[in-house]
């Protein structure tokens, strides 16, 4: 292996291991599970709007590799106090940028489920308490 | 001839313009050997031109090298070659004959498939199943007490699954996940009985053992010339004759006919009833000499061959306290297409390092979803050997599998 290449850095492993805002919400506004089928990843997205339509809670749950599990912990606290619309301006490349590291084409979809289950799950409003 | 299965690399031109890779992942595609790629180079260069139309010399040759890969294909598994039918791949095989039976199936009847099934062989029969209210069964694997699983299928099932009202009983010969040889002698024994059509998915079998349609007696087989070392795009279905001419056909168009006036057709006798539109000619000709390939090597030889990788490659992982195989634990009823995972690290990880190292393993459910919801298991990493492997590539696999772990210590 190229000892200079970093996509297992420090901060991907740290939030493989310690992933942010893994959890199950008890109070959520919509959610949606999704699938990377080319790789059996599964994300699940839960999330609480306050009365103004900002996110003041989002908790995600599912199985991931490496890549797709540290970009949903960076998305999740990126998208926080945010409103639908701010984050359906996010685009492809801003949340690459977020993982600092360099994705390959075979990985993006890997860096980007979290973003694709967030935008779906706008669409599926559940107003479900669990 | 080869002599030596070690040499084989040679005859596989991408190992010289790769010095380095280390392919585990014929399961998924083979390489193409040499004598392949002339064979198909040869007609685009040398005679190309449509077959069974042109009355010039070379749609003549076309045409006879052409029904030429025909004969081979079926000799190779003791069928006649109006037995052969060249399809796009098992893909198009299992789709053809689940949309070619499906008027002969009343509603309350049955489909048994296993829950090993790939896709390919799951989907098609749901969608009949849908469309004509029959019920979808599945032969279970066998359950083991210390592991959960034996990666086996329940033969002491069979006789319950398939009853009256089964009509098909379509299965795997080998498991593309798990690498498991399926007991087809006995599935195929009790479906006769009850009169039941019975299709063979042999995609992962047809590099790595003998087959011989006349001995599993089976009504059609299915498998895909890029899993044993021929072209993309070309595919078999194989079918005693009879079943076959009582199979609608699935594309209608030029070549699959008899007479045609404005308002009706009659279909060509089989198997060119199921040949519509232009073939993959090319990949036809490709695949009698992947055919001659294989048979010029022998298959005494290759599974000697293939039996001693997967011996280092389950003995190997056996030796990780980390590693767990998602299979049958040794070479007897397997061939060497080995699972497995590496402690709780994501087997998408584990082959992005790899591939670091020109290491090309399989990851995923292998479009096995349902059987990875059942093992519980997110996906697997996938080592699969094929002729040209060597000890040495099982090496660097684990050399390389060392230092995943020394990143996800």
């Amino acid at each position: 292996m190229k000892q200079t290449d970093p996509i297992y850095k420090e901060m991907i492993l740290y939030l493989y291991k310690n992933p942010l805002n893994k959890k199950q919400l008890a109070d959520f506004d919509c959610s949606h599970k999704e699938y990377n089928p080319s790789c059996g990843d599964e994300i699940e997205i839960m999330i609480k709007f306050d009365e103004s339509g900002k996110i003041i809670d989002i908790g995600h749950q599912g199985e991931g590799c490496a890549v797709s599990q540290a970009a949903v912990s960076l998305l999740t606290e990126e998208v926080k106090g945010k409103s639908k619309e701010e984050v359906m301006s996010l685009t492809e490349e801003e949340m690459i940028n977020m993982l600092e590291i360099p994705i390959s084409h075979t990985r993006s979809k890997c860096a980007l489920l979290g973003l694709k289950t967030i935008l779906f799950c706008f669409d599926r409003p559940s107003n479900k308490t669990n | 001839m080869l002599l030596n299965l070690k040499e084989c690399k040679i005859c596989f031109p991408i190992f010289q313009k790769h010095p380095n890779l280390v392919y585990l992942d014929s399961a998924s595609s083979t390489q193409t050997p040499q004598t392949v790629l002339d064979a198909v180079n040869d007609y685009y260069i040398n005679y190309r031109a449509n077959i069974h139309r042109g009355l010039y010399d070379l749609s003549g040759t076309a045409t006879q090298k052409y029904e030429e890969a025909r004969k081979t294909v079926g000799k190779f598994i003791s069928a006649s070659s109006k037995e052969i039918v060249f399809t796009s791949g098992t893909t198009h095989g299992l789709n053809l004959l689940a949309s070619g039976v499906q008027n002969t199936l009343q509603p309350g009847d049955n489909i048994v498939l296993t829950e090993m099934e790939h896709h390919a062989n799951l989907i098609p029969w749901q969608k009949i199943a849908k469309k004509k209210g029959m019920e979808l069964r599945f032969i279970p694997m066998n359950r083991e007490q210390r592991t959960g699983n034996s990666y086996e299928l329940g033969v002491s099932d069979i006789e319950n699954l398939i009853d009256e009202k089964t009509k098909i009983v379509s299965f795997t010969l080998v498991s593309n996940t798990l690498g498991t040889i399926n007991p087809a002698e006995e599935i195929i024994a009790r479906a006769k009985k009850i009169g039941a059509i019975t299709i063979v998915d042999a995609a992962q079998a047809m590099a790595h053992m003998p087959i011989d349609v006349k001995i599993l007696d089976c009504d059609f087989m299915v498998f895909s010339g890029h899993k044993m070392y021929g072209p993309t795009g070309i595919g078999v279905l194989y079918g005693k004759k009879e079943r076959l001419e009582a199979l609608e056909p699935f594309f209608y168009g030029g070549d699959m006919v008899r007479s045609v006036s404005y308002e009706d057709a009659t279909w060509a006798d089989v198997p060119e009833k199921f040949e519509g539109g232009t073939p993959n000619i090319a990949g036809a000709i490709g695949l009698g000499a992947a055919v001659e390939f294989i048979q010029s090597t022998g298959f005494d030889k290759i599974q000697n061959h293939e039996t001693q990788l997967t011996n280092k490659l389950i003995n190997q992982l056996n030796s990780i306290p980390d590693a767990r195989i998602i299979g049958l634990n040794s070479e007897e009823k397997r061939i060497g297409v080995v699972s497995f995972l590496l402690k709780d690290i994501h087997p998408h990880d584990v082959a992005e390092i790899l591939n670091r190292d020109q290491v090309c393993v399989r990851t995923g459910h292998h479009c096995t979803m349902p059987l990875m919801k059942k093992l519980g298991l997110p996906g697997t990493v996938r080592a699969s050997v094929g002729i040209y492997n060597t000890e040495d590539d099982i090496d660097k696999l684990f050399a390389s599998l060392a230092r995943v772990m020394a990143v996800f210590k």
